[in-house]
C-alpha cells in the first residue's frame, strides 16, 4: 500500500504492454503526472502528481473549489488536461476513452436520471452497458435500495438518488471506481453503509479514487490521502501519517488510583513529557501511548481512571498545512 | 504497432443489447409522458376528421387540380404530424437530458452518448409511422379516399421527409443552450414551415413567388411529393432532392455542433 508521489513521466510505450502488466510487479492503477488544467485565467489544477496502487482506496481531500473534481474528471477523460499525463491501468484516457469507460465506474457530483424511469429500469439499463456486470442485488441491498426497484426516480429522496448513483458507478464491476462526494447528503447510517460497501468492493480488488471533503470519511476509508488546496497537493500520506505529521504528539490524561513516580512513565520509549494537572496526570508522547502507559501503571499496581486520549486528526493536519479549517475554506470558496 | 491502432480505435465496445435497453427505456418514457403522443397523433387526426366532415371540403375544385380541399389536406396533415413529433418531441428530451447531466453521465460508460440520440430517433420514428398509418387508414376507411397508388414512392417521400425534419430538429437541439431556447427556436421554424406546407391556406392558390419559395422548404417539398405518389405518380426529383439536401446539411450540423454537456 506504499507508494510515493512519482514525478517522472511515463514512457510512451507504457500502454503497449498493459495486458501483461497486471502480472508480476504490482502496477499503478492510476498514474497522474504534472497535471495542469486552467479555465480561462483560473488555474484549477496546478502540477498535481500522484500514483494509486491497485486495490488501494485513495482519497482526494480538500475544500470546495480546490480542484478535486477537475483532477478526477481529467483522470477519467471527461476533461482534457492542459498539460501533464494520466494513465489508468496504463491507458491514456484521452487516447482510448472506450477502454477507460470499460474499466472505470464513475459517480459524478451532479447527475440525474429521467424522473419517470423506475430504479430497477435504470439499473438494468446501466448493467447492460458492461460485459461482466456486478451482482446488483447485493449492492442495492447494502445501500437500502432493494425495496425501491419499482419506485420512480423522481420519488426517491436526495439520499436515495445519491445511493443509486453509487450503485450505478459500481454496476459494471469496475477495476477503478471514481466516486466524487459519494456521501454528500446521506444521513449518518446511510453514510456508514456506503463506506462498508466501498470497503467490500475494495476487498474484491477494485481500486477506489475517492473525492471528499469529509475528514471522517477520509480517515475511516482511505489508505492514503492527498490533501489538495488551491489546485495543488499540499500533503500526501496515510490519514494517520498526515495527522502525526501535523501535530505529532498524542496525549493521555488520567487520574491515578495511587501516587505515581514520574520516572515510571518517563522511561517508557513512547513518552516524551509528563505533566500534572491537579490530581490528573497528562502524558504526551507518540505511538501506542495509551496502551503502554496503562500497562506500565498496571504493572506497578496503579489503576488509571478517567482516561482521556487525544490524537491529532486529519482536520488538525489540514489546519496546520493551510492555516484554515476545512469548513472555513469552503465558506471562502463560496464568497 | 497493432496495439497502437487498437488503443486508437473508437469502435463502441458496449454490448449490442445495451442499445436495446436504451430504446426500451426511451419507449417507456414516451409512454409514461403521453402528451407528446397525444399531440403528435391526436391533433392531426382531429383535423382530418373535422375537414372530412365539412361538406364543402369534399367538393372537387378546379383550382386544386380537380382534387377536393380534403384530398389536398391529407398529405399536409401527414407532414404536420411528422413536424410536430420531429420538432417538439424529439429534441425536448435530448435538451433536458443534457441540462440534467444525463448525457454527461452516459458519456462515462462504454455506451457512446449518441446511442441515446439514436434510440430517441427509433422511438419517435415508430411513433410517426404509427401516426401516419392511422391517418392513411382513417382517410381510406371513413372518408372513401382510394388507397395510395404508388406506395413505394410514398414510403420513399415520407422517409425523406422524416429524415429532413429529424435532422432539423436535432440541429436545433444541438444549437440551443437551454430547453426554453430550444422551444423558441422550434416555434420560430415550425410555424413558417407549416405555412409553406399549406396548412393555413392552399399553396396552389398563393402567388407564384410564394409557390416557388415553398418548393424549397422541407414541408413545401414533402407535401406534393407525398400527394403525387398517393395518386400514382413517381414524384419528380426536385422535391426529393430538396428533402435529401435538408437531411444531409442539418444532419451534418447536428453532428458537428451537438454538445453533450
Amino acid at each position: 500500500m506504499k507508494a510515493a508521489i512519482t514525478p517522472g513521466t511515463s514512457e510512451p510505450g507504457a500502454s503497449m504492454d498493459l495486458d501483461s502488466g497486471g502480472e508480476g510487479e504490482s502496477m499503478a492503477a492510476a498514474e497522474i503526472s504534472h497535471l495542469r488544467k486552467t479555465y480561462g485565467p483560473l488555474v484549477a489544477v496546478d502540477d498535481v502528481s500522484f500514483s494509486v496502487t491497485e486495490g488501494e482506496i485513495f482519497g482526494i481531500l480538500g475544500p470546495n473549489g480546490a480542484g478535486k473534481t477537475t483532477t478526477v474528471e481529467c483522470a477519467i477523460g471527461l476533461r482534457s488536461p492542459d498539460s501533464g499525463s494520466v494513465r489508468l491501468m496504463g491507458i491514456d484516457p484521452q487516447a482510448d476513452r472506450a477502454r477507460i469507460h470499460e474499466i472505470t465506474g464513475v459517480q459524478l457530483q451532479s447527475s440525474a436520471f429521467p424522473s419517470k424511469l423506475r430504479v430497477g429500469e435504470i439499473i438494468d439499463m446501466y448493467r447492460s452497458f458492461y460485459r461482466n456486470p456486478a451482482d446488483v442485488g447485493e449492492m442495492t441491498a447494502a445501500l437500502g435500495l432493494a425495496d425501491k426497484r419499482r419506485s420512480y426516480y423522481r420519488s426517491l429522496s436526495g439520499g436515495q438518488q445519491q445511493r443509486l448513483s453509487v450503485v450505478l458507478a459500481l454496476v459494471g464491476a469496475p477495476r477503478i471506481a471514481v466516486l466524487d462526494e459519494m456521501t454528500t447528503g446521506l444521513d449518518p447510517q446511510a453514510r456508514r453503509d456506503a463506506w462498508e460497501l466501498i470497503e467490500h468492493i475494495r476487498d474484491r480488488g477494485t481500486t477506489v479514487l475517492l473525492v471528499t471533503h469529509f475528514m471522517e470519511e477520509a480517515e475511516r476509508l482511505c489508505d492514503r490521502v492527498a490533501l489538495i488546496d488551491s489546485g495543488r497537493i499540499i500533503a500526501l500520506d496515510t490519514p494517520a501519517g498526515l495527522a502525526a505529521q501535523a501535530a505529532g504528539a498524542k496525549t493521555v490524561r488520567f487520574l491515578p488510583s495511587a501516587a505515581v513516580d514520574d520516572s515510571l512513565l518517563t522511561r517508557l520509549p513512547e513518552v516524551t513529557a509528563v505533566e500534572h494537572d491537579g490530581h490528573h496526570i497528562v502524558v504526551t508522547g507518540t505511538g501506542e501511548l495509551a496502551t503502554s502507559v496503562i500497562v506500565a501503571l498496571h504493572a506497578a499496581g496503579v489503576l488509571a481512571q478517567d482516561v482521556r486520549t487525544d490524537a491529532s486528526t486529519l482536520e488538525d493536519a489540514f489546519v496546520q498545512l493551510t492555516g484554515r479549517h476545512l469548513h472555513e475554506a469552503e465558506q471562502g470558496a463560496q464568497l | 504497432m497493432t496495439t497502437l491502432t487498437l488503443t486508437r480505435s473508437r469502435a463502441p465496445r458496449a454490448p449490442a443489447a445495451a442499445f436495446g435497453s436504451i430504446v426500451l427505456n426511451e419507449a417507456r418514457l414516451a409512454w409514461r409522458q403521453p402528451a407528446g403522443m397525444i399531440a403528435g397523433t391526436g391533433i392531426a387526426l382531429l383535423l382530418l376528421v373535422i375537414f372530412g366532415e365539412v361538406p364543402a371540403f369534399s367538393q372537387p375544385s378546379g383550382q386544386l387540380g380537380g382534387y377536393s380541399p380534403f384530398d389536398t389536406y391529407i398529405p399536409i396533415l401527414m407532414c404536420f404530424s411528422i413536424a410536430l413529433i420531429a420538432f417538439i418531441y424529439l429534441p425536448g428530451p435530448l435538451v433536458s437530458y443534457r441540462e440534467l447531466g444525463i448525457l454527461r453521465r452516459l458519456s462515462t460508460t462504454p455506451v457512446p452518448a449518441y446511442w441515446v440520440l439514436a434510440a430517441q430517433i427509433v422511438v419517435q420514428a415508430c411513433l410517426m409511422t404509427a401516426t401516419l398509418a392511422l391517418l392513411v387508414t382513417v382517410s381510406i376507411v371513413f372518408f372513401g379516399i382510394s388507397a395510395p397508388a404508388n406506395p413505394a414512392a410514398m414510403v420513399l417521400a415520407i422517409a425523406l421527409c422524416m429524415a429532413a425534419l429529424f435532422a432539423i430538429g436535432l440541429a436545433i437541439a444541438a444549437l440551443a443552450r437551454t430547453a426554453s431556447a430550444a422551444r423558441g427556436l422550434m416555434a420560430a421554424v415550425l410555424y413558417p414551415m407549416l405555412f409553406f406546407a399549406g396548412l393555413y391556406y392552399p399553396v396552389q392558390l398563393m402567388g407564384s413567388v410564394i409557390q416557388d419559395i415553398s418548393h424549397f422548404t422541407p414541408l413545401g417539398a414533402a407535401v406534393p411529393a407525398i400527394g403525387e405518389s398517393w395518386v400514382g405518380q413517381f414524384p419528380p426529383a426536385q422535391p426529393l432532392l430538396v428533402l435529401a439536401g435538408y437531411a444531409l446539411v442539418f444532419g451534418y450540423l447536428a453532428k458537428r455542433f451537438f454538445r453533450w454537456e
